[in-house]
């Protein structure tokens, strides 16, 4: 048989083969497609940094209007509810029981301080979770100096000088937390999907001796490794679909660069997440250890390591190199980019060239896992 | 009565003893389960920060004057704000912040000191890049804050000052937030893949309806299956916590042995879970698929990135079910708030109560799934 | 012989392989062979021997450390592609995708091999017709049984007519009906196509229809010839005896093969006894063995021949590959657990058993009883039920309906009891791979209830009585290792009944006979052994059968009286079972006719 149409059939009949299995174990498709669907809601709406209603204990020593205009912004605040515990004591009972997020103390000397321009007010906040602490610090911030400001000006103190600032957010004008969370979530559903999907479909062909039989016919490694690809890369294709769909309608975060080229590098990315998956399933040939690497290789990395929730630029050297060593991370990037700025061409050209790379390695490592010997 | 207890430990450890030379015999098994808690922790203990240390950011300064200078300055000082570019025009900060070079740019207008002296407003722009919400809003927040103190310094209203002070963790580090839960979620994972790989296996190679005609109770084979699981994610969290105590340094202010006793209990919820997905599934594949597809919700939804309280709250009624919603509040009251036991007593509740129902269910299914 | 007319020429040949001990051994050790073109040529040889490793380097799946290995003319480690074009291979275990259907596994291979749309047609009807699975080729093949899957396996290595076929041990745990059907496919194959087989074997009368046969032992050729010429080597030395008065026939035998100074083999057949006396060992000097019976010499047979040729290979290697016999009791005394205690309760009772998977009934009112200290054997083809059966009375399947009794337990009621007092070997000798062979043996000491000192000293005594090597990993021994361990872990806890489910599949006659030793012994100990097997003549030993069908029980008796039910054509126990199942399929189908 002629080397070309042999490489077709070959690669027909094993794929057909691949999609058979892949549909007669409803547990792959099942996850396959179930997977993101969970992980897009659970995105859109379960997850949010964006602190609201964060109920906020007030402790006003301090009973006099100045001091009670000076804490009013809080009541205003749509992110802060205050709570009025009658002592200091009473706010700390509260604040150990989990009741209230923050007290806000005025002292018993501060109108008489604010006189004197030097007036305080207390925060205490609980570090243990430090991102919500500094969130709330933040609004009860700006609850408290905005009114002061109003209160000056009012006054006719020495005002309306002074520096203000500007600030204009680009790509995310609101600080939407949905808006880079939900195009990250495409780059960890691809990764999951890839990791999981694939990571034991070589060894389980090992385990149960059907790869023996199979490498004694013309097949060539490269085809084995296409034909795992294939049908996956359709369920993957799927998920980004609905990952996208769901990131512009119902999520209603704008796409601003080119959309082809989001699916280009979408489907780049899913061929290297696939290729991952193959790559530990050919490399453990055993589905324990695969499985567990799998999950190793996948979720975490990708979701700690690539710049998804935690930026890189705040991590030292080490682990940027690290991080720059994860596929995720450049599609990530990417992604992110392509979403909320915009087609920046050097980018996506070097994301893409990045990604193209690792995609012919693992294909080629893959297949050198599957070159057809026993020992 | 004493005798047959005797002899029923005895029959149950052995099987103890079995799982747990079973799955460390194989050096790569060894590998498998211990390595990556400690790169993990490693790594995410640096890598798994919010807290800004390194913020590249452009100046278009069109002022040029000493009061702009002395602003920068001041930002400059901070260590944290790293100029990367001196721009002559704001028509070159469109492609410095697309390429990410810099995360902002602030822009001074040619008549700031002018408007300073005159006593106007005097407005200064800043340009952030929003692709990371977080990163930028705490940029601004910082900035903000070296605006208003360089503001202050010029006698203009004197701010109220707020002093802020943060239990359990003085500086607000993120990592300190992040690392404890670290000590529950990393273990989890592996864990509850793990059990939930047990059984499936036992049934693909054949073993296991060995085991199900020596004299074994369901019960004793629950036993057999959890002790070493659990043993693994006590290990796990042990090594995790102590890279988190001595390399990262982030006091523990709790007791030792009621953090354990929690992981224990939080240990034995997530083995329960697994060890259900394991008898119900025909192949280990089938175990792993769910076991996957289970662990995305169960951390995406335990509080570990994102509060529970800023959820929705349909969805804050689901977390109950969740052990590692509790076990993440667990080992963080204890290890960073110093929680005692009447303190945290609620957190146990839940994950009981999934112990309670996964593990008997699985010693039940291991019989009746066969048939 | 010209290159053309070889199919395979190996020069040399030498495969090392690493021991779990980190010591290398060679697994094929400077072979040099030719392998004629055109033919059936078979390889022989017990567990361990490098049949496997062989087929494996000739198919381009391992590369030989030394030497030269050409197929069909094509230097193997230069270019296994070019071989693998061209031939065709069936491992052990098939090899086919078991959640794919019958059809679909075809059309894959035929495809994998590029078989066009017109040859295909006529092909496959020819291999369904064959394999008599025209009706199956939508069923998923994992869900057909062992005889069918082995059919199955050897069709998709024959979608196209290869230069060469290779056939890796292709009866493993298949039923006798389904080992005939496939050696008429094969015949029938040679014939039209003058096709190229080489298949390795453990069965004599498979070795027998080859042209020639390689026997192999430790990586090394024994014996190249003929079966003819290879039977002559047996010439002279082999006897029949009666079996002893009052005594089943493997009394005897137990008591003959215990004398290995003296004695080659010893098997019982047809109530009588088969042996092969050494060579150097007078016919005169086997008297005392032999006393209180009659004997006389027989035609050898091929078997005869390979035992003959494993025992002196064996002595000269002097290894201990022989279950130690210290422990055994004595052979040939009266059988002290079994004798007139027919009225003590029976170990098993079996009433009016039914189980139904839906629809499908497995088992249909099926009812015996085993005596104490009984061997019982329960045969049939593959999918007849007797697995079914088997994991209902080791309580791993409740039954649908009827009554089960075991060492007089309830099933249903004191199924955690019973299951003390019984010991299991699983079909796959399902034993923790990654432990060692001791490790192994303290878990089942532990999981059966032993303790202390009384556990440690079970342990070494089975270590002892299988010479097991007890730091030896589980999961790399050889097949026949393996089986030793399976039932050194079933007896430790010295079970009453022990169940043993294809004890023998895969293992080779050297081993066979050491396994039945073992076994004889335990019965006349009294225990009481159910065991199923696809070896017709295993079920000699046995002092009842029962041959199963589609779930119905066809005949159940001592084997004589079993042999005495098929009729007159039946010589051995082989034919008389095939007769047997056929009689009653043939009646099952008039029944369903008449309806």
């Amino acid at each position: 048989m002629s080397g070309a149409s042999g490489f077709r059939t070959r690669l027909v009949a094993l794929t057909r083969k691949e999609v058979r299995q892949l549909l007669r174990d409803r547990s792959n498709l099942f996850v396959g497609l179930l997977l993101p669907l969970a992980l897009i809601l659970l995105f859109g709406y379960g997850l949010s940094f964006d602190v609201k209603d964060a109920p906020v204990a007030i402790v006003l020593e301090d009973r006099s209007p100045t001091a009670q205009e000076a804490i009013a912004g809080i009541g205003g605040s749509p992110y802060l509810v205050p709570v009025w515990p009658a002592s200091m004591a009473e706010a700390v009972v509260l604040m150990r029981a989990k009741k209230v997020e923050a007290i806000v103390r005025v002292p018993v000397d501060f109108s008489q301080r604010r006189g004197a321009g030097d007036a305080r007010i207390q925060l205490i906040v609980n570090g243990a979770d430090a991102t919500t602490a500094s969130s709330i610090e933040g609004y009860v911030n700006g609850a408290i100096q905005t009114p002061s400001r109003h209160a000056a000006d009012r006054s006719g103190g020495p005002s309306g000088g002074g520096v203000t600032l500007v600030q204009r957010t680009w790509f995310n004008e609101a600080g939407n937390s949905t808006w880079y969370l939900v195009p990250g979530l495409l780059v960890l559903v691809m990764t999951l999907i890839g990791a999981f999907l694939t990571s034991l479909l070589i060894a389980r062909e090992w385990e149960r001796g059907t790869l023996e039989s199979l490498f004694v016919t013309p097949v060539r490694p490269i085809e084995l490794v296409l034909s795992k690809l294939a049908p996956y890369l359709v369920i993957g294709a799927i998920d980004m679909s609905v990952c996208l769909i769901s990131a512009r309608f119902l999520f209603e975060v704008p796409i601003r660069g080119s959309l082809v080229v989001i699916i280009i590098a979408s489907l780049l990315y899913l061929i290297v997440a696939l290729l991952l998956g193959l790559f530990i399933s050919g490399a453990t040939r055993n589905q324990f250890a695969a499985s567990q690497m799998a999950l190793l290789a996948s979720f975490m990395p990708a979701m700690m390591l690539s710049g998804f929730v935690f930026d890189l630029r705040n991590v030292p050297v080490v682990i940027q190199v690290i991080s720059q060593l994860l596929p995720a991370t450049h599609f990530m990037e990417l992604v992110k980019s392509l979403f909320l700025a915009g087609t920046i061409w050097p980018m996506v050209l070097k994301d893409c060239a990045i990604l193209t790379l690792y995609a012919v390695l693992l294909a080629f490592l893959t297949g050198r896992m599957l070159r057809k010997r026993l020992d | 009565m004493m005798a047959e207890f005797l002899a029923w430990l005895a029959q149950t450890f052995a099987l103890v003893r079995k799982e747990i030379l079973a799955l460390i015999k194989d050096p790569a098994n060894r590998t498998i389960l211990f390595a990556p808690a400690l790169m993990q922790a490693l790594l995410f203990g640096y890598g798994a920060t919010y807290d800004l240390t390194h913020v590249p950011y452009a100046v278009v300064d069109q002022s040029r004057s000493a009061a702009s200078t002395e602003l920068l300055a001041r930002l400059d000082g901070t260590g944290v704000f790293k100029r990367e570019a001196t721009l002559a025009s704001n028509a070159q900060i469109g492609g410095l912040i697309d390429s990410g070079k810099a995360l902002l740019v602030i822009s001074i207008p040619s008549d700031f000191e002018h408007r300073l002296t005159v006593g106007d407003a005097a407005p200064i722009q800043i340009i952030l890049d929003g692709r990371n919400s977080s990163t930028a809003g705490a940029a601004a927040g910082q900035i903000g804050s070296i605006v208003a103190d360089y503001g202050a310094s010029l006698g203009g209203s004197p701010p109220i000052t707020m002093e802020r002070r943060a239990w359990y963790n003085p500086n607000l580090e993120t990592r300190w937030t992040l690392m404890p839960a670290m000590i529950a979620a990393l273990s989890f994972m592996q864990t509850l893949l793990l059990s939930a790989l047990s059984v499936a296996r036992e049934r693909e190679q054949g073993t296991f309806d060995q085991l199900l005609v020596t004299p074994l109770t369901p019960m004793q084979i629950l036993i057999g299956k959890a002790v070493p699981s659990i043993m693994v994610g006590l290990i796990q969290s042990t090594i995790i916590l102590l890279i988190i105590r001595f390399w990262f340094q982030i006091p523990m202010n709790g007791s030792y042995w009621l953090l354990n006793l929690g992981l224990v209990s939080f240990t034995a919820a997530g083995v329960g879970v697994g060890l259900s997905i394991s008898a119900l599934s025909v192949t280990m594949q089938q175990a792993m698929l769910y076991t996957f597809l289970l662990i995305m919700p169960l951390m995406l939804l335990s509080g570990m990135l994102t509060p529970v309280r800023n959820m929705p709250q349909i969805l804050q009624v689901i977390t109950y079910v969740n052990p590692l919603r509790f076990g993440i509040d667990m080992v963080r009251r204890i290890y960073l708030e110093g929680a005692g036991f009447t303190d945290i007593a609620f957190d146990f509740v839940p994950m009981l109560v999934v112990a309670a129902i996964t593990l008997p269910l699985a010693a039940w299914l291991f019989r009746h799934r066969l048939a | 012989m010209s290159e053309a007319d070889a199919s395979v020429v190996i020069e040399g040949l030498r495969k090392r392989f690493e021991a779990p001990d980190g010591k290398p051994f060679d697994a094929i050790d400077d072979i040099s062979l030719t392998v004629r073109a055109g033919e059936l040529t078979a390889f022989v040889g017990p567990d361990g021997a490098g049949k496997t490793t062989l087929m494996r380097m000739m198919a381009g799946l391992l590369r030989p450390d030394d030497g030269s290995l050409q197929v069909l003319g094509i230097d193997v480690r230069a270019d296994p592609q070019a071989v693998q074009n061209r031939i065709s291979y069936m491992p052990q275990r098939f090899g086919l995708y078991e959640d794919l259907s019958v059809q679909e596994n075809l059309d894959l291979y035929a495809d994998l091999h590029g078989v066009p749309q017109e040859v295909r047609r006529e092909r496959f009807g020819r291999m369904l017709e064959m394999t008599d699975m025209a009706r199956f080729t939508d069923r998923p093949a994992g869900k057909l049984s062992g005889g069918m899957k082995q059919k199955l396996g050897l069709a998709c290595t024959l979608v196209r007519s290869p230069d060469l076929l290779l056939l890796d041990e292709p009866s493993v745990g298949v039923d006798p009906l389904s080992r005939r059907d496939l050696w008429k496919i094969l015949d029938q194959l040679i014939a039209d196509e003058q096709l190229s087989v080489i298949v390795s074997t453990a069965y004599m009368d498979e070795a027998e229809r080859c042209a020639q046969i390689f026997v192999l032992n430790r990586g090394k050729v024994l014996a190249d010839d003929a079966p003819d010429t290879l039977r002559e080597k047996a010439d002279g030395l082999t006897y029949v005896a009666d079996a002893l008065p009052d005594a089943p026939a493997r009394t005897l035998q137990a008591r003959l093969i215990d004398a290995p100074d003296r004695i080659v083999d010893a098997v019982p057949k047809g109530g009588d006894v088969h042996f092969i006396r050494r060579p150097e060992c007078e016919e005169a000097a086997l008297g005392d063995l032999l006393s209180g019976t009659r004997f006389e010499p027989r035609e050898a047979k091929l078997e005869d021949a390979f035992m003959l040729l494993l025992r002196e290979h064996e002595g000269e290697a002097a290894s201990g590959n022989d279950m130690a016999t210290a422990d055994l009791p004595p052979s040939g005394e009266k059988e002290a657990g079994r004798s007139g205690n027919d009225q003590e309760a029976p170990a098993i009772v079996v009433r009016d058993l039914v189980r139904k998977f839906g629809d499908f009934t497995a088992v249909a009112s099926t009812s015996f009883d085993v005596r104490r200290g009984e061997i019982f054997g329960l045969l049939g083809p593959n999918g007849a039920g007797k697995t079914t059966t088997f994991r209902m009375l080791c309580g791993l399947l409740p039954a649908t309906s009827g009554h089960l009794e075991v060492a007089g337990l309830d099933l249903r009621t004191a199924r955690a009891k019973a299951r003390g007092r019984i010991g299991y070997v699983s079909q796959k000798f399902a034993l923790y791979g990654n432990l060692s062979v001791r490790e192994n043996l303290e878990f089942f000491a532990g999981a059966y209830g032993l303790r202390g000192a009384h556990a440690r000293e079970r342990v070494k005594a089975v270590i002892a009585q299988f010479t097991l090597d007890q730091a030896a990993q589980s999961g790399i021994l050889p097949v026949g290792y393996k089986q030793r361990l399976a039932m050194a872990a079933g007896l430790l806890h010295e079970p009453d009944i022990l169940f043993l489910d294809e004890p023998t599949s895969g293992i080779d006659p050297l081993a066979r006979r050491a396994f039945w030793r073992t076994i004889t012994s335990l019965a006349q100990a009294g225990v009481t052994v159910i065991v199923t097997t696809h070896f017709m003549e295993e079920a000699e030993y046995c002092d009842r059968i029962a041959i199963q069908d589609a779930g119905e029980m066809l005949a159940l008796g001592t084997p004589a009286e079993v042999r005495a039910q098929a009729g007159e054509t039946a010589s051995d126990m082989n034919e008389a079972f095939i007769a047997i199942v056929e009689q009653g399929r043939a009646r099952h189908t008039d029944k369903k006719a008449a309806a």
